[in-house]
């Protein structure tokens, strides 16, 4: 009997530890399989941020470096100007790249770095507890907008595939999502790219995941992928923002 | 190989270029604008790497970037800058990985002023960061010494693969003097084992850099490993100068100062000895580690000890550990960015 599906290479054979129903063990594993099929694997170089994923060096099977909050881009951008042979990816949650994060994301994009960057928004800070992300929906409620995100007291959520889109530095960028298997399909399609374009000296490419975080959404795990589809998309809507490779 | 006239900011370039520097991260501050500006030129003919980072954080990140890879990255700032870069040195420390950090000091606290200070003692030797780590700290008086010590931070910083401070001010990376250039080559790339470094996982098991430690106990051996560490750096690596200590059995005066301070004491020093005072001068080299030993078995030998700092009082409270109650301490400081002069500290040896 030949098995058709196993666990890819680029993840090592460990317990996860995000809760039921998160988006994060989805994108490792398209991540993961990404990088296998790409066969990089035994030069890629990963960067975990501070936030659910920090742990990703413990599930990726390959190198991975811990950063300082909000850092990864700075901290990739190091590797990949010293060692521009190796794939050099972040991994980054919304508060870590669109709140305390924005410079470094901003500059490497603006520099055109060739790294790939996947950007996990789940409209919340997941790690410290449900409060309000940049990425946080008006209306939605979470530990620190009790009242539901208010435009005239919190503002409205940062769309980082628009903002980015003006910077000429700027290769590839696509809102994708993980919400239902056709969108996990596209997304890693989308992941893939991302990656072949750093391989093939690129630049700058992003791609942003809508994700689930249902414990700090107090939803299950099905009414979050309602959710997504429901109102996380209205907000942010999916697609291609920039692609200068075609 | 002759000697050349050299700016101390384009000395700290050159030396660290000589000890086989890969990449410098910098942003603007004044009074180290030069260093970034000598780099950007200096890098892209060596074929190395040189970025202006959007931020003083960017660039310690950077730093990180690179030395994960175990290429030699350096950054340098201003006071202000320094305190951005504290986090960094901080995950440095915790990650157990090299890097070079130079301050050159301007007057604080606040956006203070621009003229040279060594108002960041504390912030240098105590851990301006968060947790318990030490970094070795480097206090150039002279241009040749900010060359020299450049290129003995890579060293350093390799061997201990912790982080190396090199504490300048204003005006040893603003003043001009002649520099015996190194005919050493570059530090070779594998004279300290870097098995630890991640540079993609062909032919062996995936590396890991981290410093959150969540088990039960893991982060608490990780310190003492640290402290272990630390211990041997401070049994190894003290460096100190000693000036006209050894010639009497009790001497009227000693003079403790550290990097540009030194050398107005020195001019203090001999306008006292020409008129028969019994003056002496200790200048720590390291400031951590510190020569807390060296310190004590002088203050044996002394009627006084006199520090002399350009801020409100800072090394000299190491200075009271190491004296103890063996002689009397005082202190003349002149802090946000004014300089001392020998006629002042003259009229405190008197
Ligand atoms: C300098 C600093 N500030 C704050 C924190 C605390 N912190 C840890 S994770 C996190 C937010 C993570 O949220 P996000 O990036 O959205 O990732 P998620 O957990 O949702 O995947 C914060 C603020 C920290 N570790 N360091
Ligand atoms: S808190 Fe949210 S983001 Fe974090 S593991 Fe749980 S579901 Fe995932």
């Amino acid at each position: 009997m030949t098995k058709i599906l196993k666990r890819p290479d680029s993840l090592k054979p460990a317990r996860h530890l995000y809760c039921a129903g998160c988006g994060h063990g989805i994108i490792h594993r398209l991540v993961a399989e990404v990088i296998d099929e790409l066969n990089v694997r035994e030069i890629t170089i990963g960067i975990a941020p501070v936030g659910c994923a920090v742990f990703a060096y413990d599930y990726f099977n390959f190198d991975v470096t811990e950063a300082a909050h909000g850092r990864p881009p700075a901290v990739a951008t190091g590797i990949k100007r010293v060692l521009p042979d190796r794939i050099v990816f972040t991994y980054q949650g919304d508060g870590d790249l669109a709140a305390i994060g924005t410079a470094e994301i901003v500059h490497a994009a603006t520099r055109g770095e060739n790294i790939t960057v996947i950007f996990v928004n789940n409209t919340t800070y997941g790690m410290t507890g449900g409060q309000m992300a940049p990425t946080t929906v008006i209306g939605q409620k979470t530990a620190t907008t009790p009242f539901g995100r208010r435009p005239e007291y919190e503002g409205y959520p940062i769309k980082i595939c628009e903002l980015l889109s003006s910077t000429e530095g700027v290769c590839y960028l696509e809102r994708v999502s993980v919400n239902n298997p056709k969108n996990v399909i596209r997304a890693k399609k989308s992941i893939k790219k991302s990656f072949q374009n750093q391989i093939d000296k690129r630049g700058f490419s992003l791609v942003e995941v809508l994700s689930m975080c249902p414990v700090n959404w107090g939803k299950t795990p099905i009414e979050s992928c309602k959710w997504v589809e429901e109102v996380v998309t209205k907000t942010f809507p999916l697609g291609v923002f920039k692609d200068k490779t075609v | 190989m002759k000697k050349i006239l050299m700016q101390g900011n384009v000395a700290l370039c050159e030396g660290a270029i000589a000890a086989g520097l890969d990449a410098y991260f910098g942003y603007p501050i004044t009074p180290q604008n030069e260093v970034a500006v000598h780099m950007s030129r200096r890098m892209r003919e060596l074929n190395r790497v040189f970025i202006q980072a959007e931020s003083e954080i960017a660039a310690i990140n950077m730093v990180f970037g690179v030395s994960i890879t175990g290429k030699r990255a350096m950054t340098s700032s201003s006071s202000p800058g320094i305190s951005l870069k504290q986090e960094g040195i901080s995950y440095l420390c915790g990650c157990e990985l090299p890097g070079v950090i130079a301050n050159i000091q301007r007057g604080g606290p606040g956006l203070g002023n621009i003229s040279g200070s060594q108002g960041d003692y504390f912030q240098a030797v105590k851990g301006g960061g968060h947790g318990d780590y030490r970094m070795i700290t480097l206090a150039p008086a002279s241009v040749q010494e900010v060359y020299d010590f450049a290129y003995l931070s890579f060293d350093l910083t390799e061997k201990y693969h912790n982080p190396v401070l090199i504490l300048m001010d204003g005006y040893t990376g603003q003043m001009m003097e002649p520099v015996q250039r190194t005919d050493r080559p570059p530090i070779p790339a594998k004279k300290y084992k870097k098995d630890w470094v991640l540079d993609g996982c062909k032919g062996r098991e995936p590396r890991k850099i981290r410093s959150l430690l969540m088990n039960e106990g893991e982060l608490e051996e990780l310190n003492w490993k640290l402290k272990k560490k630390y211990d041997k750096i401070t049994d190894t690596e003290i460096r100190v100068e000693t000036i006209n200590t050894n010639s009497v059995k009790k001497l009227d005066v000693i003079l403790i100062a550290f990097g540009v301070a030194s050398r107005v004491c020195k001019g203090a020093m001999n306008i006292a000895r020409e008129k028969g005072k019994k003056v002496g001068l200790i200048r720590p080299l390291t400031l951590w580690p510190f020569p807390y030993k060296t310190i004590e078995k002088l203050a044996k030998k002394t009627k006084k000890i006199l520090v002399v700092e350009m801020n409100l009082g800072q090394m000299v409270e190491d200075v009271k550990i190491a004296v103890g109650d063996k002689c009397k301490v005082e202190f003349l400081g002149r802090p946000g960015g004014s300089i001392v002069n020998q006629d002042e500290i003259f009229s405190k040896i008197k």
